[in-house]
Protein backbone atom coordinates (compact mmCIF):
# COMPACT_ATOMS: atom_id res chain seq x y z
CA UNK A 1 0.00 0.00 0.00
CA UNK A 2 1.69 3.06 -1.46
CA UNK A 3 -0.39 6.00 0.47
CA UNK A 4 0.75 7.55 3.38
CA UNK A 5 -1.44 6.15 6.69
CA UNK A 6 -3.14 8.59 8.82
CA UNK A 7 -4.39 6.94 11.91
CA UNK A 8 -2.64 3.65 12.89
CA UNK A 9 -4.25 1.57 15.76
CA UNK A 10 -2.16 -1.00 17.63
CA UNK A 11 -3.66 -3.51 19.75
CA UNK A 12 -6.32 -1.27 21.14
CA UNK A 13 -7.70 -2.60 24.04
CA UNK A 14 -10.46 -0.20 25.90
CA UNK A 15 -12.31 -1.23 29.16
CA UNK A 16 -15.89 0.45 30.47
CA UNK A 17 -16.16 -0.06 33.94
CA UNK A 18 -15.54 -3.72 34.02
CA UNK A 19 -16.09 -4.63 31.00
CA UNK A 20 -13.54 -5.38 28.41
CA UNK A 21 -14.82 -4.17 25.83
CA UNK A 22 -12.00 -3.93 22.44
CA UNK A 23 -10.24 -6.83 23.24
CA UNK A 24 -7.21 -5.63 20.14
CA UNK A 25 -8.29 -3.68 17.50
CA UNK A 26 -5.54 -3.21 15.08
CA UNK A 27 -6.18 -0.69 11.78
CA UNK A 28 -4.42 0.92 9.32
CA UNK A 29 -6.03 3.47 7.61
CA UNK A 30 -4.30 5.54 4.38
CA UNK A 31 -4.94 9.04 3.57
CA UNK A 32 -7.71 10.17 1.13
CA UNK A 33 -9.98 6.92 1.19
CA UNK A 34 -12.83 5.74 2.70
CA UNK A 35 -12.11 2.84 5.15
CA UNK A 36 -15.23 0.96 6.37
CA UNK A 37 -15.75 -0.54 9.90
CA UNK A 38 -18.07 -3.67 9.49
CA UNK A 39 -19.36 -5.89 12.35
CA UNK A 40 -22.54 -7.56 14.11
CA UNK A 41 -24.05 -5.00 16.78
CA UNK A 42 -22.34 -5.07 19.98
CA UNK A 43 -18.86 -5.78 18.43
CA UNK A 44 -17.36 -2.81 19.01
CA UNK A 45 -17.44 -0.54 16.01
CA UNK A 46 -18.88 2.73 18.18
CA UNK A 47 -16.20 2.12 20.88
CA UNK A 48 -13.64 1.58 18.68
CA UNK A 49 -14.48 5.04 16.95
CA UNK A 50 -14.93 6.81 20.66
CA UNK A 51 -11.44 5.22 21.74
CA UNK A 52 -9.15 6.52 19.02
CA UNK A 53 -10.55 10.44 19.44
CA UNK A 54 -10.56 9.72 23.13
CA UNK A 55 -14.08 9.66 24.38
CA UNK A 56 -13.45 6.22 26.05
CA UNK A 57 -9.03 6.04 26.14
CA UNK A 58 -7.80 2.99 25.61
CA UNK A 59 -5.72 0.99 28.63
CA UNK A 60 -3.72 -0.67 26.00
CA UNK A 61 -1.88 -0.49 22.96
CA UNK A 62 -1.22 3.11 20.99
CA UNK A 63 -2.87 5.25 18.55
CA UNK A 64 -0.72 7.09 16.04
CA UNK A 65 -2.76 10.19 13.77
CA UNK A 66 -0.92 11.60 11.35
CA UNK A 67 2.88 10.90 12.79
CA UNK A 68 2.22 11.55 16.18
CA UNK A 69 0.90 9.65 19.54
CA UNK A 70 -2.31 10.37 20.76
CA UNK A 71 -3.61 7.69 23.28
CA UNK A 72 -4.19 8.82 26.81
CA UNK A 73 -4.70 13.02 25.24
CA UNK A 74 -7.79 14.60 26.01
CA UNK A 75 -10.30 14.76 23.50
CA UNK A 76 -10.46 17.77 22.82
CA UNK A 77 -6.69 18.03 22.28
CA UNK A 78 -7.10 14.94 19.77
CA UNK A 79 -9.77 17.17 17.81
CA UNK A 80 -7.71 20.54 17.81
CA UNK A 81 -5.00 17.94 15.99
CA UNK A 82 -7.37 17.62 13.03
CA UNK A 83 -9.82 14.75 13.94
CA UNK A 84 -13.46 15.12 14.31
CA UNK A 85 -15.91 12.83 14.91
CA UNK A 86 -19.58 12.48 13.84
CA UNK A 87 -21.32 10.05 16.59
CA UNK A 88 -24.12 7.97 15.85
CA UNK A 89 -26.69 9.82 17.96
CA UNK A 90 -25.43 12.61 15.50
CA UNK A 91 -24.42 14.86 18.79
CA UNK A 92 -26.07 17.65 17.12
CA UNK A 93 -27.09 20.83 19.38
CA UNK A 94 -31.03 21.06 18.92
CA UNK A 95 -31.44 24.32 21.15
CA UNK A 96 -28.74 25.87 18.71
CA UNK A 97 -29.47 27.31 15.51
CA UNK A 98 -28.07 25.31 12.49
CA UNK A 99 -25.92 28.57 12.05
CA UNK A 100 -24.88 28.48 15.55
CA UNK A 101 -23.98 24.75 14.95
CA UNK A 102 -21.58 25.24 12.42
CA UNK A 103 -20.28 28.37 14.50
CA UNK A 104 -19.40 26.50 17.53
CA UNK A 105 -17.34 24.10 15.80
CA UNK A 106 -15.43 26.79 14.17
CA UNK A 107 -11.98 26.48 15.51
CA UNK A 108 -10.98 29.66 13.20
CA UNK A 109 -13.51 31.62 11.24
CA UNK A 110 -11.10 33.00 8.60
CA UNK A 111 -11.83 33.11 5.11
CA UNK A 112 -10.86 29.99 4.85
CA UNK A 113 -13.05 28.23 6.72
CA UNK A 114 -15.93 30.33 5.49
CA UNK A 115 -15.23 28.98 2.34
CA UNK A 116 -15.43 25.81 3.57
CA UNK A 117 -18.76 26.05 5.03
CA UNK A 118 -19.98 27.61 1.80
CA UNK A 119 -18.79 24.32 -0.13
CA UNK A 120 -20.72 21.97 2.82
CA UNK A 121 -23.78 24.44 1.97
CA UNK A 122 -23.14 23.21 -1.63
CA UNK A 123 -22.53 19.70 -0.84
CA UNK A 124 -26.05 19.80 1.49
CA UNK A 125 -27.71 22.76 0.10
CA UNK A 126 -31.22 21.45 2.41
CA UNK A 127 -29.01 22.72 5.06
CA UNK A 128 -28.79 26.40 3.19
CA UNK A 129 -32.69 27.71 4.23
CA UNK A 130 -32.84 26.54 7.70
CA UNK A 131 -29.25 28.36 8.73
CA UNK A 132 -31.60 30.94 10.91
CA UNK A 133 -33.67 27.93 12.55
CA UNK A 134 -33.51 25.80 15.67
CA UNK A 135 -31.55 22.31 14.46
CA UNK A 136 -33.58 20.79 16.84
CA UNK A 137 -36.68 21.24 14.34
CA UNK A 138 -34.27 19.42 11.83
CA UNK A 139 -35.63 15.83 10.01
CA UNK A 140 -33.59 13.17 10.90
CA UNK A 141 -31.52 12.99 7.29
CA UNK A 142 -30.91 17.12 7.67
CA UNK A 143 -29.90 15.86 11.64
CA UNK A 144 -27.23 13.63 9.86
CA UNK A 145 -26.26 16.19 7.66
CA UNK A 146 -26.06 19.23 9.78
CA UNK A 147 -23.82 16.79 11.92
CA UNK A 148 -21.33 15.51 9.15
CA UNK A 149 -21.11 18.92 7.53
CA UNK A 150 -20.62 20.61 11.14
CA UNK A 151 -17.33 17.97 11.40
CA UNK A 152 -16.15 19.31 7.94
CA UNK A 153 -16.11 23.09 8.44
CA UNK A 154 -12.04 23.01 10.03
CA UNK A 155 -9.56 21.91 7.74
CA UNK A 156 -9.82 18.19 9.43
CA UNK A 157 -7.75 15.24 8.19
CA UNK A 158 -9.44 12.27 9.71
CA UNK A 159 -13.27 12.09 9.71
CA UNK A 160 -15.01 9.63 11.90
CA UNK A 161 -18.53 8.38 10.59
CA UNK A 162 -20.80 6.49 13.31
CA UNK A 163 -23.71 4.16 11.30
CA UNK A 164 -24.83 7.58 9.79
CA UNK A 165 -27.69 5.59 7.88
CA UNK A 166 -29.09 4.91 10.96
CA UNK A 167 -32.77 5.25 10.70
CA UNK A 168 -32.54 6.95 7.59
CA UNK A 169 -35.21 6.56 4.24
CA UNK A 170 -33.36 4.94 1.42
CA UNK A 171 -33.41 7.69 -0.55
CA UNK A 172 -31.64 9.52 1.91
CA UNK A 173 -28.86 6.96 2.17
CA UNK A 174 -27.77 7.58 -1.23
CA UNK A 175 -27.84 11.55 -0.97
CA UNK A 176 -25.89 10.50 2.22
CA UNK A 177 -23.92 7.82 -0.37
CA UNK A 178 -23.05 10.94 -2.68
CA UNK A 179 -22.05 13.35 0.21
CA UNK A 180 -19.47 10.91 1.54
CA UNK A 181 -17.99 10.15 -2.39
CA UNK A 182 -17.87 14.19 -2.03
CA UNK A 183 -16.12 14.23 0.96
CA UNK A 184 -13.55 12.13 0.31
CA UNK A 185 -11.75 13.90 -1.87
CA UNK A 186 -10.83 16.98 1.46
CA UNK A 187 -10.88 13.91 4.06
CA UNK A 188 -9.87 10.83 5.01
CA UNK A 189 -13.03 8.92 6.37
CA UNK A 190 -13.60 5.95 8.68
CA UNK A 191 -17.22 4.99 8.24
CA UNK A 192 -18.60 2.55 10.71
CA UNK A 193 -21.86 1.04 9.05
CA UNK A 194 -24.36 -1.78 9.37
CA UNK A 195 -25.85 -1.02 5.46
CA UNK A 196 -23.85 -3.33 3.65
CA UNK A 197 -25.24 -1.23 0.34
CA UNK A 198 -23.81 1.94 1.81
CA UNK A 199 -21.04 0.30 3.04
CA UNK A 200 -19.89 -0.94 -0.32
CA UNK A 201 -21.09 1.96 -2.33
CA UNK A 202 -18.65 3.98 -0.70
CA UNK A 203 -15.82 1.87 0.87
CA UNK A 204 -12.30 1.34 -0.48
CA UNK A 205 -11.25 -0.86 2.43
CA UNK A 206 -12.80 -2.36 5.08
CA UNK A 207 -12.11 -4.27 8.32
CA UNK A 208 -14.17 -6.36 10.07
CA UNK A 209 -14.79 -6.05 14.23
CA UNK A 210 -16.04 -9.07 15.53
CA UNK A 211 -16.04 -9.47 19.97
CA UNK A 212 -13.90 -6.48 20.32
CA UNK A 213 -11.34 -7.49 17.83
CA UNK A 214 -10.19 -6.94 14.14
CA UNK A 215 -10.73 -10.42 12.87
CA UNK A 216 -10.27 -9.60 8.57
CA UNK A 217 -9.48 -6.70 6.96
CA UNK A 218 -9.48 -6.18 3.07
CA UNK A 219 -10.12 -4.29 -0.37
CA UNK A 220 -13.79 -3.74 -0.48
CA UNK A 221 -14.46 -5.13 -4.02
CA UNK A 222 -13.25 -8.82 -2.63
CA UNK A 223 -15.44 -8.45 0.70
CA UNK A 224 -18.36 -7.86 -1.86
CA UNK A 225 -17.65 -11.39 -3.57
CA UNK A 226 -16.70 -12.94 -0.67
CA UNK A 227 -20.37 -14.54 0.47
CA UNK A 228 -19.41 -16.98 2.94
CA UNK A 229 -17.61 -13.56 5.16
CA UNK A 230 -20.41 -12.35 4.36
CA UNK A 231 -22.42 -14.28 6.18
CA UNK A 232 -19.91 -15.64 8.76
CA UNK A 233 -19.32 -12.03 10.29
CA UNK A 234 -22.21 -9.94 8.97
CA UNK A 235 -24.93 -11.82 9.20
CA UNK A 236 -25.79 -11.33 5.33
CA UNK A 237 -28.37 -13.96 4.46
CA UNK A 238 -28.20 -15.91 0.58
CA UNK A 239 -31.18 -13.80 -0.29
CA UNK A 240 -29.67 -10.59 -2.18
CA UNK B 1 -54.83 49.13 44.44
CA UNK B 2 -52.22 50.94 46.26
CA UNK B 3 -51.74 48.25 48.40
CA UNK B 4 -51.48 45.79 45.10
CA UNK B 5 -48.75 48.01 43.44
CA UNK B 6 -46.49 47.52 46.86
CA UNK B 7 -46.27 43.98 47.02
CA UNK B 8 -45.73 43.94 42.97
CA UNK B 9 -42.96 46.26 43.76
CA UNK B 10 -41.50 44.25 47.09
CA UNK B 11 -41.93 41.21 44.71
CA UNK B 12 -40.17 41.89 42.17
CA UNK B 13 -37.86 43.02 44.17
CA UNK B 14 -37.21 39.85 46.07
CA UNK B 15 -37.43 38.27 42.54
CA UNK B 16 -35.02 39.77 41.45
CA UNK B 17 -32.30 38.51 43.98
CA UNK B 18 -33.65 35.01 43.83
CA UNK B 19 -32.42 35.39 40.04
CA UNK B 20 -29.31 36.34 40.79
CA UNK B 21 -28.50 33.61 43.92
CA UNK B 22 -30.41 31.17 41.44
CA UNK B 23 -28.91 31.69 38.14
CA UNK B 24 -25.29 30.17 39.16
CA UNK B 25 -27.38 27.40 40.48
CA UNK B 26 -28.72 26.68 37.41
CA UNK B 27 -26.01 27.24 34.88
CA UNK B 28 -24.12 25.26 37.24
CA UNK B 29 -26.46 22.31 37.52
CA UNK B 30 -27.53 22.88 33.96
CA UNK B 31 -23.91 22.71 32.45
CA UNK B 32 -21.97 20.61 35.08
CA UNK B 33 -24.81 18.47 36.63
CA UNK B 34 -23.41 19.44 39.82
CA UNK B 35 -25.70 19.88 42.82
CA UNK B 36 -23.94 22.90 44.34
CA UNK B 37 -24.77 23.00 48.30
CA UNK B 38 -22.41 25.28 48.69
CA UNK B 39 -24.15 28.04 47.15
CA UNK B 40 -26.04 29.98 49.73
CA UNK B 41 -22.20 30.08 51.37
CA UNK B 42 -21.28 32.01 48.72
CA UNK B 43 -24.25 33.95 48.88
CA UNK B 44 -23.79 34.45 52.71
CA UNK B 45 -19.86 35.39 52.00
CA UNK B 46 -21.51 38.32 49.21
CA UNK B 47 -23.54 39.36 52.03
CA UNK B 48 -20.41 39.88 54.64
CA UNK B 49 -18.23 41.10 52.00
CA UNK B 50 -21.28 43.58 51.04
CA UNK B 51 -22.00 45.03 54.26
CA UNK B 52 -18.57 45.05 55.80
CA UNK B 53 -16.49 47.16 53.03
CA UNK B 54 -19.91 49.39 53.11
CA UNK B 55 -19.11 49.89 56.66
CA UNK B 56 -15.90 50.44 56.35
CA UNK B 57 -15.37 52.60 53.65
CA UNK B 58 -19.04 54.47 53.23
CA UNK B 59 -18.96 53.45 49.62
CA UNK B 60 -22.28 50.94 48.47
CA UNK B 61 -20.73 50.50 44.76
CA UNK B 62 -17.34 49.26 46.54
CA UNK B 63 -19.44 47.03 48.60
CA UNK B 64 -20.93 45.27 45.60
CA UNK B 65 -17.50 45.31 43.91
CA UNK B 66 -15.70 43.67 47.11
CA UNK B 67 -18.39 40.99 47.24
CA UNK B 68 -18.70 40.37 43.70
CA UNK B 69 -14.95 39.51 43.95
CA UNK B 70 -15.31 37.93 46.83
CA UNK B 71 -18.15 35.38 45.49
CA UNK B 72 -15.67 34.75 42.11
CA UNK B 73 -12.68 33.79 44.16
CA UNK B 74 -14.71 31.51 46.60
CA UNK B 75 -16.76 30.08 43.63
CA UNK B 76 -13.16 29.54 41.49
CA UNK B 77 -10.97 27.92 44.50
CA UNK B 78 -14.33 25.50 45.48
CA UNK B 79 -14.48 24.63 41.41
CA UNK B 80 -10.22 23.98 41.37
CA UNK B 81 -9.29 22.72 44.38
CA UNK B 82 -12.87 20.54 45.09
CA UNK B 83 -15.22 20.16 42.78
CA UNK B 84 -13.31 19.51 39.61
CA UNK B 85 -11.95 16.08 41.01
CA UNK B 86 -15.78 14.68 41.68
CA UNK B 87 -17.40 15.51 38.08
CA UNK B 88 -19.78 13.20 36.92
CA UNK B 89 -20.40 11.66 40.91
CA UNK B 90 -23.11 12.60 42.21
CA UNK B 91 -23.30 11.88 45.78
CA UNK B 92 -19.02 12.86 45.72
CA UNK B 93 -20.97 16.05 45.07
CA UNK B 94 -23.50 16.43 47.61
CA UNK B 95 -21.20 15.44 50.44
CA UNK B 96 -18.80 17.20 49.29
CA UNK B 97 -20.23 20.66 49.09
CA UNK B 98 -22.66 20.28 52.03
CA UNK B 99 -19.41 19.59 53.90
CA UNK B 100 -17.78 22.87 52.20
CA UNK B 101 -21.29 24.91 53.15
CA UNK B 102 -20.20 23.83 56.78
CA UNK B 103 -16.95 24.65 56.51
CA UNK B 104 -17.81 28.19 54.64
CA UNK B 105 -20.26 28.70 57.83
CA UNK B 106 -18.01 28.23 60.21
CA UNK B 107 -14.77 29.85 58.93
CA UNK B 108 -16.83 33.21 58.55
CA UNK B 109 -17.35 33.50 62.67
CA UNK B 110 -13.92 33.65 62.79
CA UNK B 111 -13.46 37.34 61.71
CA UNK B 112 -16.85 38.31 62.78
CA UNK B 113 -18.64 36.25 65.40
CA UNK B 114 -22.31 34.13 65.34
CA UNK B 115 -24.32 37.26 66.03
CA UNK B 116 -26.28 39.04 63.43
CA UNK B 117 -24.27 41.66 61.56
CA UNK B 118 -26.43 44.38 60.89
CA UNK B 119 -26.69 45.72 57.23
CA UNK B 120 -27.46 49.09 56.07
CA UNK B 121 -28.85 50.83 53.04
CA UNK B 122 -27.01 53.58 51.44
CA UNK B 123 -28.21 56.65 52.00
CA UNK B 124 -29.79 58.12 49.15
CA UNK B 125 -31.50 54.97 48.28
CA UNK B 126 -33.35 55.31 51.68
CA UNK B 127 -36.30 57.43 51.49
CA UNK B 128 -39.07 56.52 48.76
CA UNK B 129 -41.44 58.51 46.16
CA UNK B 130 -45.39 59.37 46.67
CA UNK B 131 -47.13 58.93 43.89
CA UNK B 132 -50.53 59.43 44.79
CA UNK B 133 -51.78 57.03 47.27
CA UNK B 134 -48.88 54.32 46.84
CA UNK B 135 -45.08 54.78 48.25
CA UNK B 136 -42.58 53.22 46.02
CA UNK B 137 -39.30 52.59 48.45
CA UNK B 138 -36.41 53.80 46.35
CA UNK B 139 -34.08 50.34 46.98
CA UNK B 140 -36.51 48.15 45.86
CA UNK B 141 -36.60 49.90 42.50
CA UNK B 142 -32.94 50.07 42.64
CA UNK B 143 -33.18 46.02 42.84
CA UNK B 144 -35.39 45.66 40.21
CA UNK B 145 -33.15 47.64 37.99
CA UNK B 146 -30.21 46.27 38.98
CA UNK B 147 -31.39 42.41 38.43
CA UNK B 148 -32.77 43.67 35.09
CA UNK B 149 -29.70 44.79 33.76
CA UNK B 150 -27.77 41.81 35.10
CA UNK B 151 -30.47 39.63 33.47
CA UNK B 152 -29.72 41.69 29.94
CA UNK B 153 -26.22 41.06 30.24
CA UNK B 154 -26.57 37.68 31.23
CA UNK B 155 -28.75 37.11 28.20
CA UNK B 156 -26.39 39.10 25.77
CA UNK B 157 -23.43 36.63 26.95
CA UNK B 158 -25.90 33.59 26.70
CA UNK B 159 -26.94 34.36 23.08
CA UNK B 160 -24.34 35.91 21.39
CA UNK B 161 -21.01 35.11 22.58
CA UNK B 162 -19.21 32.09 21.53
CA UNK B 163 -19.04 31.28 25.27
CA UNK B 164 -22.33 31.59 25.83
CA UNK B 165 -23.26 29.00 22.64
CA UNK B 166 -20.25 26.58 23.98
CA UNK B 167 -22.70 27.12 27.78
CA UNK B 168 -25.83 26.06 25.70
CA UNK B 169 -24.19 23.30 23.81
CA UNK B 170 -22.47 22.40 26.91
CA UNK B 171 -25.82 22.31 29.17
CA UNK B 172 -27.17 19.79 26.24
CA UNK B 173 -23.93 17.68 25.07
CA UNK B 174 -21.11 18.09 26.72
CA UNK B 175 -19.27 15.39 25.34
CA UNK B 176 -19.68 16.25 21.76
CA UNK B 177 -18.09 20.10 22.99
CA UNK B 178 -15.33 18.48 23.46
CA UNK B 179 -14.94 16.46 19.96
CA UNK B 180 -15.23 19.70 18.52
CA UNK B 181 -11.90 20.67 20.28
CA UNK B 182 -13.08 22.80 23.12
CA UNK B 183 -11.81 22.28 26.38
CA UNK B 184 -14.99 22.38 28.74
CA UNK B 185 -13.40 22.33 31.49
CA UNK B 186 -12.32 26.06 31.09
CA UNK B 187 -15.66 25.90 30.22
CA UNK B 188 -16.86 25.23 33.59
CA UNK B 189 -14.75 26.75 35.85
CA UNK B 190 -15.63 30.13 34.05
CA UNK B 191 -19.27 28.82 34.78
CA UNK B 192 -18.71 28.40 37.85
CA UNK B 193 -16.76 31.16 38.88
CA UNK B 194 -19.77 33.51 36.95
CA UNK B 195 -22.31 31.68 38.63
CA UNK B 196 -20.72 32.29 42.28
CA UNK B 197 -20.43 35.79 41.66
CA UNK B 198 -23.66 36.29 40.73
CA UNK B 199 -24.74 34.66 44.23
CA UNK B 200 -22.63 36.92 46.00
CA UNK B 201 -24.01 39.57 44.20
CA UNK B 202 -27.06 38.49 45.16
CA UNK B 203 -26.15 38.67 48.87
CA UNK B 204 -24.44 41.71 48.73
CA UNK B 205 -27.84 43.83 47.51
CA UNK B 206 -29.72 41.48 49.65
CA UNK B 207 -28.26 42.44 52.89
CA UNK B 208 -29.64 45.83 53.27
CA UNK B 209 -32.88 44.89 52.30
CA UNK B 210 -33.01 42.66 55.36
CA UNK B 211 -31.48 44.71 57.22
CA UNK B 212 -29.03 42.26 58.57
CA UNK B 213 -27.64 39.18 57.55
CA UNK B 214 -25.76 36.18 59.73
CA UNK B 215 -23.99 32.73 59.11
CA UNK B 216 -27.23 30.82 58.58
CA UNK B 217 -28.15 32.97 55.97
CA UNK B 218 -27.54 31.26 53.27
CA UNK B 219 -28.49 27.99 54.00
CA UNK B 220 -31.91 29.71 54.35
CA UNK B 221 -32.22 31.19 50.86
CA UNK B 222 -30.36 28.03 49.38
CA UNK B 223 -33.34 25.86 49.65
CA UNK B 224 -35.74 28.73 48.43
CA UNK B 225 -33.13 29.35 45.28
CA UNK B 226 -33.28 25.27 44.37
CA UNK B 227 -36.86 25.24 44.14
CA UNK B 228 -36.64 28.55 41.91
CA UNK B 229 -34.35 26.60 40.06
CA UNK B 230 -36.50 23.64 39.73
CA UNK B 231 -39.78 25.86 38.56
CA UNK B 232 -37.67 27.37 35.39
CA UNK B 233 -35.98 24.76 34.12
CA UNK B 234 -32.32 23.55 34.91
CA UNK B 235 -30.18 25.19 32.49
CA UNK B 236 -32.36 28.24 31.64
CA UNK B 237 -31.52 31.72 32.46
CA UNK B 238 -34.93 32.70 31.08
CA UNK B 239 -37.01 29.82 32.80
CA UNK B 240 -34.90 30.90 36.25
CA UNK B 241 -35.72 34.66 35.59
CA UNK B 242 -39.26 34.01 34.93
CA UNK B 243 -39.85 31.44 37.83
CA UNK B 244 -37.92 33.77 40.04
CA UNK B 245 -40.03 36.87 39.64
CA UNK B 246 -43.46 34.49 40.00
CA UNK B 247 -41.89 33.05 43.55
CA UNK B 248 -41.14 36.28 44.39
CA UNK B 249 -44.18 37.79 43.52
CA UNK B 250 -46.13 34.88 44.81
CA UNK B 251 -44.48 34.52 48.20
CA UNK B 252 -45.08 38.91 48.45
CA UNK B 253 -48.67 38.49 48.21
CA UNK B 254 -49.20 35.67 50.31
CA UNK B 255 -47.32 37.34 53.20
CA UNK B 256 -49.44 39.89 53.25
CA UNK B 257 -52.59 37.77 53.18
CA UNK B 258 -51.83 35.14 55.35
CA UNK B 259 -47.90 35.80 56.25
CA UNK B 260 -47.08 32.16 57.84
CA UNK B 261 -47.97 30.69 54.58
CA UNK B 262 -45.05 32.71 52.47
CA UNK B 263 -42.35 30.49 52.17
CA UNK B 264 -45.01 27.18 51.82
CA UNK B 265 -46.50 28.87 48.39
CA UNK B 266 -43.24 28.24 47.07
CA UNK B 267 -43.66 24.75 47.23
CA UNK B 268 -47.22 24.95 45.94
CA UNK B 269 -45.79 26.87 43.17
CA UNK B 270 -43.29 24.09 42.31
CA UNK B 271 -46.03 20.90 43.04
CA UNK B 272 -48.40 22.98 40.45
CA UNK B 273 -45.53 23.78 37.34
CA UNK B 274 -44.41 20.16 37.84
CA UNK B 275 -47.58 18.81 37.48
CA UNK B 276 -48.35 20.34 34.13
CA UNK B 277 -44.55 20.68 33.12
CA UNK B 278 -42.00 17.94 34.78
CA UNK B 279 -38.83 19.86 33.12
CA UNK B 280 -40.15 22.63 34.57
CA UNK B 281 -41.12 26.26 33.00
CA UNK B 282 -38.63 26.22 30.30
CA UNK B 283 -36.46 22.89 31.19
CA UNK B 284 -35.99 20.68 27.70
CA UNK B 285 -36.20 17.15 29.32
CA UNK B 286 -35.48 14.32 28.16
CA UNK B 287 -35.83 14.70 23.82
Amino acid sequence: MPDKLILKVKDMETHIGQYHILQGVNLEVPEGHVTVLIGRNGAGKTTTLRSIIGLTPPSKGSVEFNGQMIHGLPPYTIALKGMALVPEDQGIFSTLTVEENFKIAMQKEDKVTLERKDWILDVFPDLKPKLKQKAGGLSGGQKQMLSIGRSLVNDNKLLLIDEPSKGLAPIMVETLANAIKQIKSHTTVVLVEQNFWLASAVGERYYIIDDGQTVHEGVMEDLIKDKVLQQRYLGIGTKE
Amino acid sequence: MDIFVNLTIAGLATGMMYYLLSSGLSLIYGLMGVLNFAHGSVFMYGCYAGVYTFSKTGNFALGIIAAVVVGAIVGWVMERVVISKVYGQHLAQMLLTTGLMLLLNELIKIPFGSNILPAFQPESLQSSWQVGEVVIVKYRVFLIVLGLIVAVILNAIMSKTKLGMTVRAGVQNPEMVQVLGINIKKVFSFVFLLGSALSALGGALMAPALGAVNPEIGLMYQMTGFMVVVIGGMGSLTGTLLSALLVGLASSYTAYVYPDAATAVIVIVMIVVLLIKPSGLFGKGAE
